[in-house]
């Protein structure tokens, strides 16, 4: 059962990865450009938390419920990452789609195929 | 052809990233040395109950306010990237591109506003000892913000607000850690050095309370900002002004 | 973990390939943005169960309401449909 969970929830967080790097690198439009990038930061989080897992662990805040009874508790240092990430994501992702409206205005499409003179 | 190299591409990261995966343990104690530091200073030494946040704000204090650096640059980017000449008219006027809400939504909005906003407040006050914190309490605050802009279209933030606020919560986190240079114990940048208190009051973990109210006003006006500059996009299409 | 938990894990992950695979492969990109949305929710319930409450609580208010809201934007303000 263990070695089942190891390997869905690591295989999970792999798919998306590969997921949104693929629409990254594959699709045309610049609106499913950006939504490849989220999903490919949905599996790295998932991966990050997971890792820092603990079986039996509970989650590590010292309420007055678990202090001083010397409960396991998870790896605190990947979730104050995850925090960080989350947040940086979501201004890439403001300033990401600034651009493709920027962009739409200048061509009137989001097609990348169609924007040809991307010269100096 | 092209699709042959990506696919095979992605099978070989696939591969590698697999087979990297697969050594590491789920569920186990497996990275041993850091985790134990911090779940022993934390509730000891700075009487924070949330490691989290005691990581975020007391450990990794400096990364922290890059963050916070990095959400207003994403801020000011956008309205640098989506700026346009307003004629004299939409500059008095300025418009909204989404339709009317209905009754019923503009009623329940504002309702639920308040409510938002103190759930927001609750969230980044007691950062130190429930889940939550200034991230958490800012985003909760926008989105209280948002579901107004999206009701009303006469409902517009002021951004010299927005500014003067973001400005102050920025300063008071700087000032606050260029205070620890000069009254805490060891001299650093953003160390702690009002008392301590007891774990899990409120005002307990010294500085984390006054840099978590900070933080959750920042992030709140920044956010606010972004969602009222996108929203206030006028007709889309190519703009004569433009080139 | 406890039964309970697993097989909520279970069907999580299903939720989140079935959801991935609708977000990257659908035309129409209103439903592409709904879909991420729905990762974001069952991510949030993920790291709930994983122990990581804080974690939880800011995907729920950054990538539920705010990500989906400013995607949505955007795509008013350009094109629906990926054409082909």
């Amino acid at each position: 059962m263990q070695a089942f969970l190891t390997y869905s929830i690591y295989g999970t967080a792999l798919f998306l990865m590969l997921l949104g790097l693929y629409a990254v690198l594959m699709k045309k439009n610049l609106i499913k450009i950006v939504i490849g990038l989220s999903v490919a930061d949905s599996g790295l989080h998932l991966l990050f938390v997971a890792v820092g897992y603990i079986n039996g662990g509970t989650a590590p805040i010292f309420s007055p419920a678990v202090a001083g009874t010397g409960t396991v508790m998870t790896d605190p240092v990947p979730q104050a990452l995850v925090l960080t990430a989350i947040v940086i994501g979501f201004g890439v992702t403001a300033v990401a789609l600034a651009l493709v409206v920027r962009l739409y205005r200048k061509h009137n499409t989001t097609n990348i195929d169609e924007i040809k003179n991307l010269k100096w | 052809m092209k699709n042959v190299i990506i696919i095979s591409l992605l099978g070989v990261t696939a591969y590698y990233l697999l087979s990297a995966f697969v050594s590491i343990p789920f569920g186990e104690d497996f990275i041993n040395g850091v985790k134990d530091f911090y779940l022993n200073k934390s509730p000891e030494d700075l009487k924070v109950a949330n490691v989290v946040t005691s990581i975020v704000v007391n450990f990794r204090g400096f990364d922290t306010l890059g963050e916070v650096t990095v959400l207003f640059l994403a801020s000011t980017a956008l309205g640098s990237i989506l700026y346009r000449r307003r004629s004299s008219h939409t500059a008095l006027n300025p418009q909204r591109t989404a339709p009317q809400a209905s009754t019923l939504v503009q009623a329940g909005a504002k309702v639920i506003f308040p409510f938002t906003v103190l759930l927001g407040a609750y969230v980044f006050i007691h950062g130190h000892l429930t889940p939550g914190g200034g991230f958490q309490g800012g985003a909760i605050i926008a989105t209280g913000f948002l579901l107004m802009l999206i009701s009303y279209r006469k409902f517009f933030v002021e951004h010299n607000v927005l500014t003067w606020i973001e400005a102050l919560a920025g300063t008071s986190f700087v000032v606050i850690g260029l205070a620890g240079l000069v009254y805490a114990d060891n001299h650093n940048f953003l160390e702690n050095f009002l008392p301590a208190g007891e774990l899990n009051d409120l005002l307990s973990g010294g500085i984390i309370g006054i840099i978590y109210i900070a933080v959750g006003f920042k992030v709140g006006a920044e956010i606010t900002g972004i969602l009222d500059t996108l929203l206030t996009i006028k007709e889309a299409g190519l703009d004569p002004e433009e080139n | 973990m406890t039964n309970i938990e697993i097989i909520l894990t279970i069907i999580s992950l299903i939720v989140l390939i079935v959801a991935g695979f609708y977000a990257v492969f659908k035309k129409d990109l209103i439903h592409a943005v709904v879909a991420t949305s729905v990762i974001s929710l069952v991510l949030s319930l993920m790291f709930y169960l994983l122990q990581a409450p804080d974690v939880a609580l800011t995907e729920a208010a950054i990538g539920i309401a705010l990500s989906t809201i400013i995607f949505i934007i955007t795509i008013r303000n350009t094109k629906r449909f990926e054409d082909k």
